[in-house]
């Protein structure tokens, strides 16, 4: 628009145009305001069952392959992998490797969040400690957890102990940076309303910085548990059996060189059952009771 | 537009005495006690390229039950001085002394209310919000905590909404709270920092009608800062105006005749014209564009 059609009737008055008032129109028409969804859009609505029809599809999709491929050593079928999961299940066998391998992953997930609760504390506490944390995050978080294994067996020997180093390596770095990143994030006014109301250090730490600061915590735990969960199959599958009793990563290495390769899938089976358990319905869990309820995220 | 000419809230009693616009004076009361001394106070703060100093050598008392309005323009120092009273901040030269002991650090004795609506914990429901403070610092301890916060979350009409998370509230339900949380905590001094601005105007002029009924129930000392003219006299009985870069005493007024019954009174306008010139008497000349923009 131009400065000339901007300033044109320069000084003079808008004219008067006839005001109204109305009964709001009749709105009955539309039957209730609020209409309850039918089953179908309720159905469609919940979280859990469009995941199982993702799951149910995905598993259609492997049968048919597999059975148009027809050739069991390579691709065995859907319905085969899970007849030897079960069995060895029921057997015991799988049951014994899963309680192996987690084991090692609680001993070593849970060293590592401690150990990031007390890096990340004394990184937000001084600026020191903030370069020390930012410097070995730097170094360490790209080093693949398996480069490090050799040097865990020269150091641990074989067992359970390089287990729990390579997961604490790989779990730490991950958490502490996104624990930083949260507590970094917490707005200032909640930071000084806290300080106001006297809390200091590790009071501080624990009654605001990590409920302020969960959203990312929470992220960081997830990516930890996964990051812990592969470095845990792949040091198994490269070291094989720990002490007596290998883990799940030594199952599906025993069934490899055994060419039982619907065994093989069978513990990928229960590596991917035992990661959707945990990501859905105890992370989940969290998030709904934590972070959803206090309006953090959607 | 001004403010009045949308909202006629109803007269806050005590403030002013018959009716009629021009308030006569109240009976003497006897001048109380000062409750907080500021004395030459320097305040600076660093940021990445600069040293700024935000006020300079203020000098200032706070008696007891004063509702103490500072009142600038941006960038004069006031939310600084506040921070610092807060204990946030440790002044470059001069003192701040509560009861006659010097501010060493952040306090419950001095609870702030912030301009944001992030204050309050997330985490928490509105009765623990309210209760946080009083059983974190030890204060007030079960039941007579609990008595305690129902009782102010009743006086900020929240009853309804105790067991609700902050997010699903509204901006001024919000300000209620931190407001209740900071008085259920019975500070020596409540401490605001533009507590209202993020309000619409509405829910603001509400917000300062509450804050004074309160004030009316239960006697508190205020420091208040804001950047409304019209604010600071309908919220403040004494108003301490403070010239811009850096923040320099210019005045201390007196605003305790005047409050919501009087706006749109000569006195009001005279009042709020004096500080017009006070404050931009550098600038343009007394014209009201600057507030009413605000307002």
């Amino acid at each position: 628009m131009s400065m000339a059609t901007l300033g044109r009737n320069e000084g003079t008055a808008l004219a008067r145009r006839p005001e109204f008032e109305i009964e709001p129109i009749d709105a009955s028409g539309i039957g209730e305001v609020a209409r309850p969804l039918s089953a179908m859009e309720r159905i469609v609505n919940n979280d859990a069952v469009r995941k199982v029809a993702i799951l149910i599809a995905l598993a259609i999709v492997w049968e048919l392959y597999a059975r148009w491929l027809n050739n069991p050593l390579l691709f065995p079928s859907f319905a085969e992998t899970v007849a030897t999961f079960v069995g060895d299940l029921s057997s015991g066998t799988l049951i014994d490797r899963v309680a192996t391998s987690m084991r090692s992953l609680i001993y070593g997930y849970g060293t590592g969040l401690a150990l990031a609760a007390v890096l990340t504390t004394v990184a937000v506490s001084t600026r020191f400690g903030t370069d020390i944390l930012n410097t070995l995050t730097a170094m360490f978080n790209p080093l693949p957890a398996i480069a490090l294994l050799p040097l865990a067996l020269i150091w641990f020997g074989l067992g359970i102990g390089s287990l729990i180093f390579v997961i604490v390596h790989s779990v730490l770095w991950a958490v502490s940076l996104n624990t930083l990143t949260g507590f970094r994030a917490v707005p200032e006014v909640l930071r000084m309303s806290g300080r106001n109301y006297g809390l200091k250090g590790l009071r501080y730490v624990i009654h605001i910085l990590i409920p302020a600061g969960f959203p990312a915590i929470l992220a960081g735990l997830k990516i930890g548990w996964a990051f812990a969960w592969r470095t845990l199959i792949a040091a198994e599958l490269v070291f094989g059996v720990s002490s007596r009793s290998g883990g799940l990563g030594w199952y599906i290495f025993e069934a490899r060189s055994e060419l039982d390769t619907a065994r093989v899938f069978s513990g990928l089976l229960a590596v991917i059952l035992i990661g959707l358990f945990v990501e859905s319905v105890i992370f989940r869990a969290i998030e709904k009771r934590t972070v959803q309820r206090w309006g953090m995220q959607h | 537009m001004t403010l009045s000419a949308i909202a006629q809230p109803r007269p806050v009693h005590g403030l002013s005495g018959a009716a009629g616009g021009q308030a006569p004076p109240r009976e003497a009361a006897p001048v109380l006690p000062r409750l907080l001394e500021v004395e030459g106070l320097t305040l600076q703060y660093k940021t990445p390229n600069h040293l700024v100093t935000a006020t300079y050598r203020v000098d200032c008392a706070v008696h007891e039950q004063d509702r103490y309005v500072i009142l600038g323009p941006s960038g004069c120092g006031k939310s600084t001085m506040l921070k610092a009273v807060g204990g946030f901040m440790t002044p470059e030269e001069g003192h701040i002394r509560l009861r006659g002991r010097e501010v060493s650090g952040p306090g419950p004795d001095r609870m702030m209310v912030f301009q944001e609506f992030e204050q309050l914990m997330p985490w928490k429901t509105v009765l623990e919000n309210v209760l946080f403070p009083m059983r974190i610092s030890g204060r007030f301890k079960g039941r007579d905590a609990m008595d305690r916060a129902l009782s102010i979350i009743d006086k900020v009409k929240l009853t309804k909404f105790r067991d609700v998370y902050p997010h699903m509230l509204s901006g001024g339900m919000k300000m209620r709270v931190a407001i209740a949380r900071a008085m259920a905590m019975e500070p020596d001094i409540l401490l605001m920092d533009e507590p209202f601005a993020a309000l619409d105007a509405l829910t603001r002029r509400k917000m300062q009608d509450e804050l004074l009924q309160l004030w009316e129930q239960v006697r508190f000392t205020l420091m208040f800062v804001t950047h409304s003219i019209e604010e600071a006299i309908i919220v403040g009985s004494r108003i301490l105006v403070l010239s811009p870069h850096p923040g320099r005493v210019r005045a201390e007024l007196d605003a305790s005749q005047l409050g919501f019954d009087t706006v749109g009174t000569p006195a009001f306008g005279a009042l709020s014209d004096k500080i017009h010139n006070l404050l931009f008497e550098h600038e343009l000349g007394p014209q009201r564009q600057e507030e009413d923009a605000q307002a």
